[in-house]
């Protein structure tokens, strides 16, 4: 145990060209399934599925069970799995459609559309959503009483604590700042959407050089620099890309009028003007981040996938996992708000039935993304990738006139026979 | 440095001491006021039927139970275990008979987890640990290459040496090793034997728990045997042969000429 010679790094051996790039062989699948998804509804559709219109449509249905998606990867990874989050998502929205129309306009005495309100509605709801689910995660890690059952009964619990909260009328309009979270009602606008786009593609190839630079520090095998450079384009192309089709995507002239005459002005004769980047998926593409790190470069993250890999060792390692626990679910709370943020900013109102059925949608897209039930197995970005394959499914499947009874069920198929496919991708890896 | 034998002899402060221990699991005394010690140096043999209590005792030291009375001293102190994470922090490491792996993860992670190196951001520093992991496997275990698969897909062998890495990398100076040779070949069993007396001449204490009665004349210095929770004796390797072993572990009887 004296001498100090480290491991010697083996030659590569030559492999072929997917190995090369070390791209995820899941993740490529996904995107395949996906690809070709677009381009059948596209040609059934005589081209109206691939246009900016549709895209941009598209992002903004996914980004509420996108967000809650990313959170459910975490307690499916952990071996639990969660019931209530479209309950959740009511009571939070119903909790802050009473805040920014009743309690600070007529209680406090605000009155409507006052400056701070969006922001102190947006901290009562983030706080109320965490709460419940450190609370739920708190039976479930202290009490031990299975989440499937402290979330079932959540699902029953908190839908109706929205009834009760608002009578179950519709709360609306909601205050006029508030509402830019949601979809059309809030842009970028094709400047600063150009702008972010820059920025972002300029950091993702900073991620990708010093991800490398790290590896050569320490003297592990990189893959070659050619392949580094394809990586780096692939990202600016796709980044980029993303941007200029929901640039093209332009703002109705009508609407355009109305927002000049709003400001006191009159519109120039021929001017048009893109929609640019949503700010709800501005917060998707921000909680998709903040998530990835946390499960991949954070402890929280670690303990979370070694939890679920084999809980007796996590616990024999030190870690708590019931405290874990908690914390696992009051994270599913803060997304369900922020869902909840997203989804009645962009029906301009908290209705009754704001959510309903989203747990099916929410775990669904996590298990298409390739999440393990049996634990310890998930990607953030293969769940929200899960969730825009069920949006486009779905929204696809309107456009070209399928009837509703059979839009549901080729979903239902769809999720097992993704299920299923993983199953068997998984056994010919010789993979648990 | 002297043996663990002259300081036994000299009085001197045992490196653990676990006195009295006692845990019951519903009404079944699973360990019944036992008390072991152990010294630098010195390889304690825990030797006993399925059910003894063994594993039990030990896993009151590591922290994963916690005892109905008694004490442990570690250099004479006073010492409270409530956790793995308490264990942890008097140096005293487990390497378990299930290995403990989260098979999910590859062979770095496992062997920091719950005590990752963190960058300055407090993010998880992946390349730093992989180097460190790679240079206590290139001492442990040279053959080893699968650094960046998930340990499901390592052999037993290959497991083990993760888990043996783990217990040895953080300066272990008790460690507790639970049939550390079940599902070894001959070959890994013997690298596991040498590793033992390395760490020995370390000053390292070890308990190992055992039921290979051959393993333990061979290891250990002296053993502890128990039998339905109870200790039926501790004696000197030297002074014992293999059958008086095995009637204290399937008799329960203590050898009249063997006292320690």
């Amino acid at each position: 145990m004296t001498e100090t010679a480290s491991q010697p790094i083996p030659e590569q051996p030559k492999r072929n060209l997917f190995q090369q790039l070390e791209l995820d062989m899941r993740l490529l699948g996904m995107i395949g399934a996906f690809a070709i998804l677009c381009i059948g509804f596209n040609i059934v559709t005589d081209g109206r599925f691939l246009t900016s219109r549709n895209i941009f449509n598209l992002t903004i249905q996914t980004v509420s069970v996108a967000i809650m998606a990313t959170g459910m990867v975490f307690v499916i990874v952990t071996r639990h799995i969660d019931l209530s989050v479209g309950a959740l998502l009511a009571t939070c929205s119903a909790v802050m459609a009473m805040t920014q129309t009743e309690i600070l306009p007529n209680m406090l005495g605000l009155g409507l559309n006052h400056p701070a309100t969006w922001a102190i509605t947006l901290v009562v709801g983030l706080a109320t959503g965490t709460l419940i689910g450190a609370f739920q995660g708190w039976m479930v890690g202290y009490l031990t009483i299975p989440a499937f059952i402290v979330t079932l009964g959540g699902f029953l619990v908190w839908r109706n604590v929205a009834w009760y909260l608002t009578s179950g009328q519709t709360i609306g309009p909601l205050d006029s700042t508030f509402m830019m979270f949601g979809g059309t009602n809030g842009t970028l606008g094709t400047f600063w959407s150009w702008v972010f786009g820059i920025v972002a593609a300029v950091l993702g190839v900073m991620a990708l050089l010093s991800a490398r630079r790290s590896k050569v520090q320490h003297g592990f095998p990189v893959k070659p620099a050619w392949a580094e450079a394809v990586m780096a384009v692939l990202i600016c192309v796709a980044i980029l890309g993303f941007i200029a089709v929901l640039n093209a995507y332009e703002i109705p002239s009508r609407r355009l009028e109305r927002m000049f005459e709003l400001r006191g002005e009159t519109m120039p004769e021929g001017y048009t003007s893109g929609y640019g980047l949503p700010i709800s998926v501005l917060i998707l593409i921000a909680v998709a981040v903040v998530m990835t790190i946390i499960a991949r470069r954070t402890r929280l993250g670690r303990y979370i996938f070694a939890t679920g890999g084999n809980p007796d060792a996590a616990e024999l390692s030190g870690i708590n996992t019931r405290w874990l626990t908690v914390k696992v679910f009051a994270i599913m709370g803060f997304l369900c708000a922020l869902s909840a943020v997203v989804a009645s900013a962009r029906l301009a109102n908290h209705s009754n039935d704001i959510g309903t059925l989203d747990e099916l949608r929410v775990i669904a897209a996590a298990v298409i993304g390739g999440t393990a039930l049996s634990g310890g197995f998930g990607t953030i970005y293969g769940a929200i990738l899960g969730a825009l394959i069920m949006q486009s499914l779905q929204s696809g499947m309107a456009m070209v006139g399928v009837d509703a009874p059979l839009q549901n069920i080729v979903v239902g198929s769809v999720l097992v026979l993704a299920v299923w496919i993983d199953i068997v991708y998984r056994k010919r890896l010789g993979a648990k | 440095m002297k043996s663990a034998k002259e300081l036994r002899a000299e009085g001197a402060t045992p490196l653990v001491e676990m006195k009295d221990i006692s845990i019951a699991f519903g009404g079944v005394k699973a360990v019944d006021h036992v008390s072991v010690d152990l010294y630098p140096g010195e390889v304690v043999g825990l030797l006993g039927h399925n059910g003894a209590g063994k594993s039990t005792l030990i896993k009151v030291l590591s922290g994963a139970y916690k005892m109905d009375s008694g004490e442990i001293r570690v250099d004479g102190e006073k010492v409270e275990i409530t956790s793995p994470r308490d264990a942890r922090a008097l140096n005293i490491e487990t390497i378990y008979q299930t290995l403990a792996l989260a098979d999910n993860l590859d062979a770095t992670a496992n062997l920091f987890l719950g005590r990752e190196m963190v960058t300055p951001f407090g993010l998880v520093n992946d390349a730093a640990m992989e180097a460190e992991c790679r240079k206590i496997m290139g001492k442990l275990n040279p053959n080893f290459r699968k650094f960046n698969e998930p340990v499901s897909a390592l052999s037993g062998g290959q497991r083990q040496s993760v888990a043996i890495a783990r217990a040895v990398y953080f300066n272990a100076r008790i460690l507790i090793m639970d049939e550390p040779t079940a599902a070894l070949g001959p070959h890994e069993t013997q690298m596991v034997a040498e590793l033992i007396q390395q760490l020995k001449a370390q000053g390292i204490g070890i308990f190992l728990i055992d039921h290979d009665v051959h393993a333990v004349m061979e290891l250990c210095d002296r053993a502890s045997v128990m039998k339905n929770g109870e200790l039926v004796g501790t004696v000197n390797i030297e002074d014992v042969s293999d059958d008086d072993l095995l009637s204290m572990i399937i008799l329960g009887k203590k050898p009249e000429h063997a006292a320690a």
